[in-house]
C-alpha cells in the first residue's frame, strides 16, 4: 500500500494504512545517509535526433516500489529497458546496488524484467518456464525443482505445472511471468505495465497480490505505467515522466496533493485550473484574482512567487463542495449553473457553468440514497472550498 | 501431449546443443581466445555475419568478377580454359590485356540487340499475364476462408513441387499437332486442321506464365492476407461502390506485393532458356539461349560472359526494384 | 458478396485448370498402353516396368536426390544465419551490400549464375577449397549458392513476425545469445525452416541449367537426362516418372497437412479450456 506522510519531512504516519505494520524504514527518502539502490545519473538516450530520455537522475531505495508514470511517448520505458541492459545510455550512469552497469549485457545483471507481452516460451511448459532462468545458473537440479515449486506456490500455480502457456488464461500467464521473473532473487524487478492486459476486477485483486508478494520477498520493484490508478495503488514513490524528463517525484499523497507544476496536477486524476494574478503575497497567506471568478481566492499558506506574477490555482473536484443557497464568506466562492449530471453510482459528477463561461467539475458522494433536495440540471448554485484546498502551480 | 515425437526429439537436441555452448563458452580457453578476438573486432556476432557473407562473397560475387574478366579476353580455340589471361607476364612486367573486342561485336551484330529486345519483350507480356491472371487467384485465397485458404496455397504450390520439366514437357503434349487440344477440336468439330501451337511465340507465353505464376501468386498474396478488411468496410459504410473501394483502397495498397511479384516474374524471365527452347520456335529468340549457344556450341567463352555482362547491366535497375520492395513486404530492420 | 465472388471464383477455377491440365493429362498418359503420348490405347504399366529397368535415368535419380539433399541442408544452414542477421542485427557496416548479395539470387536469371560459378571453378581449380574435378561438389555448392537466399526469405520473414521480446526475456533471465538462439529461437521457428529445407531440396531437385554449367561431362542429374531424352524424342517413360514424383508430393502433403491441422484442432481445444477454466 502506498505509505501515506502527512507533508514531506514529517514523521512516518504511525496511524497504519489498513492492512500494513508501520516499520522505521518507510521513507528511506527523506534519509540523508540512505543509500539508493538504483541510481541513475544524468542519463540521456538519443535515438538519431530524437531524444527519448533527457538529463534523467534519479535514486531508487531498497525495498520501494517505485512507479514511473506518463503517457506515450514520454521515456518511461525505454529507461526501463535501459535498466535491463536492452538499450545502452547515450550519455549518463547506471548504478545497481552500487555497481556501474555501463557494459554489463543483460544477461549479467541483478535485474529480471516482468514483459508487458509476459513473453512465456511457447515451447515450455509452466515448470519450465520458471525454471528457466535458474537452469542457466547452473544450479543442481533438486534445488531447482524445489525453488521453482515454492515460487508456483506462491503464486498459486502448483496444479498448472505441465500446462503450456496457450492452455493458461491471461491472469495465469502473468502469474507465470511473475514466477519466472522473481524465482531467480533479483536485486532488481522491473515490470512493464504489468496491469495493463488484465480486465478491472482481476487488476484490483493482482494490484493487492504484487504488492504482497513483494513485502514478502523484500524485492525492489521498479514499475512502469500510463495507468494512475496503477501507481497510486502500486507505488511507494512515483516519478512523473513527461518528454523524455522526470517532472516530480513523492509520494502518492504528494503526487496528487501537492503538485509541483501545471502538468502534473492536471496529468494526475482531474482538476480545476483557475488562472489568475497574485494580489497579496504573505508568509501565511495568498491572495489571488482570477477572471472567472468573482471573489478572490484565498490560500492560506504562502507560496513564492513574484507580485504580480501569473499563477494557476489547482483545485480537485472532491474538495469544492456545492451548495443550494449563498455561503457567508466573501472568497473562496462561485456562481454557477449545472449544466451535467454522471451519476458513478458512488459519487456524482457534477458540471458547473460559472458566469465567466468556464465549466468547473465537481465530484461528490452520493451519501444518501434518495435525496429529495439533491443538486439538479439547470440549477443555480454555489462553489465554495477550503482555503487550503487550492494548490498553487507557478508553470 | 501434444506434439509429435519427432518435433519434440528436435528441441530436445536444440535445447542440448545450447546448453553445450553455454557451457563452453563458460570454459577459460574459450574466454580467453574470444578476448583476443575481440581486440580484433571479431565477437560472436561477427562470426554469424560472416559466415554467410564469405560463402556469398567467395560463390556469388567473385564469380560475377571473373566473368567481368572473362569479358574482356579472347577465345583461345585450342587451349584449356579457351580464353586469354588477363594479366600476362611478359618480359618480367604485367602486362593487362584488355580486349573490347567482344562488346562491340554484341554491339555491331544486330542479332544480339534484337534478343535483348526480344526478351524485355517477352517478359514484359508474359509478366503482364501473370498479374492478369496471378492477381484475381491471390486476393481470392486472400479473402476466402480460413480453413480453405491453406488448402488453396498448397494447390498452388503442389505443382511447384513437381518436375518444371516434366510439367513444361506435358504442354508438348498438349499443344502438338497430334496433342489433346488440337485433336479434341477436331472431334468436335470446331477445326479442320490442327492449330499449330508448338514451337511458336503463343506456346512460349503459356509455358513462362504456366511456370512463373506461383511466384507471382505467392508475393501478392503474402500481401493481400495482411490487409486490414476494417478499411473497406469503413469505405463502403461512407457510400463507396465496392469495385471503387478496390480501386482506391486496395490496389495501391497491394502495389508493394505487385512489384514483388512482377520483378520476381520478369527478371528470371529475360533470362529464361529451357522454355523458349522447349516450346518456342527457332525465330522466338531469347538471351538466354543466345547465351547458351554461345558457350556451349560455338564455345566462345568471352562472347558469352560479354553476354552475360551486358543482360546484368540491362537488370540492374529492376533488380535494385525488387530489392528495395522485397526488404519492405519481407519486414523492416530494427 | 455475390456478383464480385463469381467473377473470383472463375479466376480462380481457370487458374487451377491451367496449372494442372497438363500434369493430369502425364498423369492419365503415363497408364497409355501405346507409345504415342497423345493417342489412348489402353490400359497398361508397362511404362512403369520399363522406367524401373532403364538404369541410367534410376541412376540420375538418385544422384540428383543426393545433391537435392546435401544442397538443403548446406543452404537451410547458411540461409537460416543470414535470415537471423537481416531480421536481428540491426545495422551494421555492410549490411546493404549483405543485403544485396542475398537476395540477388532470387531474380538472378540461372544462365548468369551457372556461367559464372563454372568460370569460377575453372579458374581456380587449382586452390584447395575448389573442386578439381566438376562433378558432385561443384553441382552442390551451385545450388546451394542458388537455394539459401529462399531459406533466407522464408526465415526472415518468420523473425520478423515473431515476438522479439521472447528473446530479450531469455537473456533477461541470463541465458547468452548462443544458448538464446538454440533454446528459444530455434524452436519456434524450425517450421520456418523446415519448408525453407523443402523448397531448397525442390529447386535442387528441378534445376536444369546451373547443373548444366557446373557439372563435368561424366555427371548427369535427372534434369539433364529429362532434357536430353525429350530432345531425342517423347517417351512415355517420362509420364509414368511425373508420375511417380506428383504421387510421392501429394501423398506428403497430405500427411503434413493432416498432421498440422490435427495439432491445430488440439491447440484450439486447449485454449478452449483454458477460457473456460478462467482464474
Amino acid at each position: 500500500m502506498a505509505i501515506p506522510a502527512e507533508r514531506p519531512g514529517d514523521a512516518p504516519n504511525q496511524g497504519a494504512s489498513p492492512g500494513k505494520r508501520p516499520t522505521n524504514k518507510q521513507t528511506p527518502w527523506t534519509d540523508d545517509k540512505a543509500q539508493p539502490y538504483i541510481r541513475i545519473e544524468r542519463v540521456t538516450k538519443k535515438f538519431g535526433d530524437f531524444v527519448a530520455v533527457n538529463d534523467v537522475s534519479l535514486s531508487v531505495y531498497r525495498g520501494e516500489i517505485f512507479c514511473l508514470l506518463g503517457g506515450s511517448g514520454c521515456g518511461k520505458t525505454t529507461l526501463l529497458r535501459m535498466l535491463a541492459g536492452f538499450e545502452q545510455p547515450t550519455s549518463g550512469q547506471l548504478f545497481i546496488d552500487g555497481v556501474d552497469m555501463s557494459d554489463v549485457p543483460p544477461y549479467e545483471r541483478p535485474v529480471n524484467m516482468m514483459f508487458q507481452s509476459y513473453a512465456l516460451f511457447p515451447h515450455m511448459t509452466v515448470e519450465q518456464n520458471v525454471a528457466f532462468g535458474l537452469k542457466q545458473e547452473g544450479l543442481p537440479r533438486a534445488e531447482i525443482e524445489t525453488r521453482v515449486g515454492e515460487m508456483l506456490s506462491m503464486v498459486k500455480l502448483q496444479e498448472f505445472t505441465k500446462r503450456k502457456p496457450h492452455q493458461l488464461s491471461g491472469g495465469q500467464r502473468q502469474r507465470v511471468a511473475l514466477a519466472r521473473s522473481l524465482v531467480k532473487r533479483p536485486k532488481v524487478l522491473l515490470l512493464d505495465e504489468p496491469l495493463g492486459a488484465l480486465d478491472k476486477k482481476l487488476r484490483e485483486h493482482t494490484q493487492f497480490e504484487l504488492v504482497n508478494i513483494q513485502e514478502k520477498l523484500g524485492v525492489t520493484f521498479m514499475v512502469v505505467t500510463h495507468d494512475q490508478e496503477e501507481a497510486m495503488t502500486l507505488a511507494s514513490r512515483i516519478g512523473v515522466m513527461n518528454q523524455g524528463r522526470i517532472v516530480q517525484t513523492g509520494t502518492p499523497h504528494e503526487i496528487y496533493e501537492f503538485p509541483s507544476s501545471r502538468f502534473v496536477s492536471e496529468f494526475i486524476g482531474s482538476v480545476n485550473m483557475f488562472e489568475g494574478r497574485l494580489l497579496e503575497d504573505e508568509p501565511d497567506y495568498v491572495r489571488i484574482a482570477s477572471p472567472d471568478l468573482e471573489s478572490t481566492i484565498y490560500v492560506d499558506h504562502g507560496i513564492s512567487a513574484a507580485s504580480g506574477a501569473t499563477v494557476w490555482a489547482a483545485i480537485r473536484p472532491e474538495k469544492i463542495e456545492i451548495a443550494t443557497s449563498r455561503p457567508l464568506s466573501q472568497q473562496n466562492v462561485a456562481q454557477g449553473v449545472v449544466q451535467e449530471i454522471a451519476y458513478m453510482g458512488d459519487s456524482s459528477v457534477y458540471l458547473v457553468r460559472l458566469a465567466s463561461g468556464k465549466v468547473v467539475r465537481v465530484t461528490q458522494p452520493n451519501i444518501r440514497r434518495h435525496d429529495e433536495e439533491a443538486v439538479t440540471w439547470d440549477q443555480t448554485v454555489y462553489l465554495h472550498w477550503h482555503p487550503s484546498s487550492p494548490v498553487i502551480v507557478t508553470e | 501431449m501434444s506434439k509429435p515425437s519427432y518435433v519434440l526429439l528436435g528441441e530436445r537436441l536444440a535445447m542440448g546443443v545450447g546448453q553445450l555452448f553455454t557451457t563452453l563458452s563458460k570454459s577459460p580457453p574459450y574466454r580467453w581466445s574470444s578476448g583476443v578476438l575481440r581486440r580484433f573486432g571479431v565477437t560472436g556476432r561477427t562470426t554469424v555475419i560472416a559466415i554467410p557473407w564469405i560463402w556469398l562473397l567467395l560463390f556469388f560475387l567473385i564469380p560475377f568478377v571473373i566473368v567481368l574478366k572473362i569479358s574482356f579476353a579472347e577465345t583461345r580455340w585450342l587451349g584449356t580454359p579457351p580464353y586469354t589471361p588477363l594479366i600476362e607476364h611478359v618480359n618480367n612486367q604485367y602486362q593487362l590485356r584488355l580486349n573490347t573486342g567482344n562488346y562491340w561485336f554484341l554491339l555491331k551484330e544486330s542479332l544480339y540487340f534484337e534478343a535483348f529486345l526480344s526478351s524485355l519483350r517477352v517478359a514484359s507480356i508474359s509478366t503482364i499475364f501473370c498479374l492478369l491472371l496471378g492477381y484475381p487467384m491471390a486476393y481470392a485465397i486472400a479473402r476466402a476462408d480460413t480453413s480453405w485458404r491453406n488448402i488453396l496455397l498448397m494447390l498452388v504450390i503442389l505443382p511447384f513441387w513437381t518436375s518444371f520439366l516434366l510439367r513444361v514437357y506435358a504442354w508438348i503434349g498438349l499443344l502438338g499437332n497430334n496433342g489433346v487440344i488440337n485433336r479434341m477440336l477436331i472431334s468436335i468439330g470446331i477445326i479442320d486442321e490442327p492449330i499449330i501451337m508448338l514451337q511458336t511465340d503463343f506456346a512460349m507465353y503459356i509455358g513462362i506464365v504456366y511456370s512463373y505464376l506461383p511466384f507471382m501468386i505467392l508475393p501478392l498474396y503474402a500481401n493481400l492476407e495482411k490487409h486490414d478488411l476494417s478499411l473497406i468496410e469503413a469505405a463502403v459504410d461512407l457510400g463507396c461502390k465496392p469495385w471503387k473501394a478496390f480501386l482506391k483502397i486496395t490496389l495501391p495498397l497491394s502495389m508493394p506485393g505487385v512489384i514483388a511479384g512482377s520483378m520476381l516474374v520478369f527478371i528470371p524471365a529475360v533470362g529464361e532458356f529451357v522454355i523458349p527452347r522447349m516450346l518456342g520456335g527457332t525465330d522466338s529468340l531469347m538471351i538466354g539461349r543466345v547465351l547458351w549457344d554461345e558457350f556451349f556450341s560455338n564455345r566462345n567463352w568471352p562472347v558469352a560472359s560479354a553476354v552475360a555482362v551486358a543482360l546484368l547491366i540491362v537488370l540492374v535497375i529492376p533488380i535494385m526494384v525488387f530489392q528495395r520492395f522485397q526488404a519492405r513486404e519481407v519486414g523492416a530492420a530494427r | 458478396m455475390n456478383k464480385r465472388s463469381t467473377t473470383l471464383m472463375t479466376a480462380l477455377v481457370f487458374g487451377f485448370a491451367f496449372l494442372y491440365v497438363p500434369i493430369l493429362s502425364m498423369i492419365v498418359f503415363s497408364f497409355n498402353e501405346s507409345r504415342l503420348v497423345t493417342v489412348w490405347g489402353g490400359f497398361s504399366f508397362k511404362w512403369y516396368g520399363q522406367l524401373m529397368n532403364n538404369g541410367p535415368m534410376l541412376d540420375a535419380a538418385v544422384l540428383s536426390l543426393k545433391i537435392a539433399a546435401v544442397t538443403a541442408c548446406g543452404a537451410t544452414v547458411i540461409g537460416t544465419l543470414a535470415g537471423l542477421v537481416l531480421a536481428r542485427f540491426g545495422r551494421f557496416r555492410s549490411r546493404t551490400i549483405f543485403s544485396g548479395m542475398v537476395t540477388a539470387p532470387l531474380v538472378m536469371p540461372e544462365v548468369i549464375t551457372g556461367l559464372s560459378l563454372l568460370l569460377l571453378f575453372v579458374a581456380f581449380a587449382d586452390l584447395p577449397f575448389v573442386p578439381n574435378e566438376r562433378g558432385f561438389s561443384t553441382i552442390a555448392i551451385a545450388h546451394i549458392t542458388l537455394t539459401l537466399s529462399y531459406v533466407t526469405v522464408v526465415v526472415q520473414s518468420r523473425l520478423s513476425t515473431m515476438d522479439d521480446s521472447l528473446e530479450e526475456a531469455a537473456m533477461d533471465l541470463g541465458a547468452r545469445p548462443a544458448k538464446v538462439f538454440f533454446a528459444i529461437t530455434l524452436p519456434i521457428i524450425a517450421p520456418a525452416m523446415i519448408s525453407g529445407w523443402l523448397l531448397a531440396f525442390t529447386l535442387s531437385l528441378d534445376d536444369l541449367v546451373i547443373a548444366t554449367f557446373t557439372a563435368g561431362p561424366a555427371t548427369n542429374t535427372l534434369p539433364m537426362m529429362i532434357f536430353s531424352t525429350v530432345r531425342r524424342g517423347i517417351t512415355p517413360e517420362i509420364n509414368a516418372l511425373a508420375t511417380i514424383m506428383v504421387a510421392i508430393v501429394t501423398l506428403f502433403v497430405a500427411i503434413a497437412g493432416i498432421s498440422m491441422s490435427r495439432q491445430e484442432k488440439r491447440r484450439q481445444r486447449d485454449v478452449q479450456m483454458a477460457i473456460a477454466a478462467n482464474k
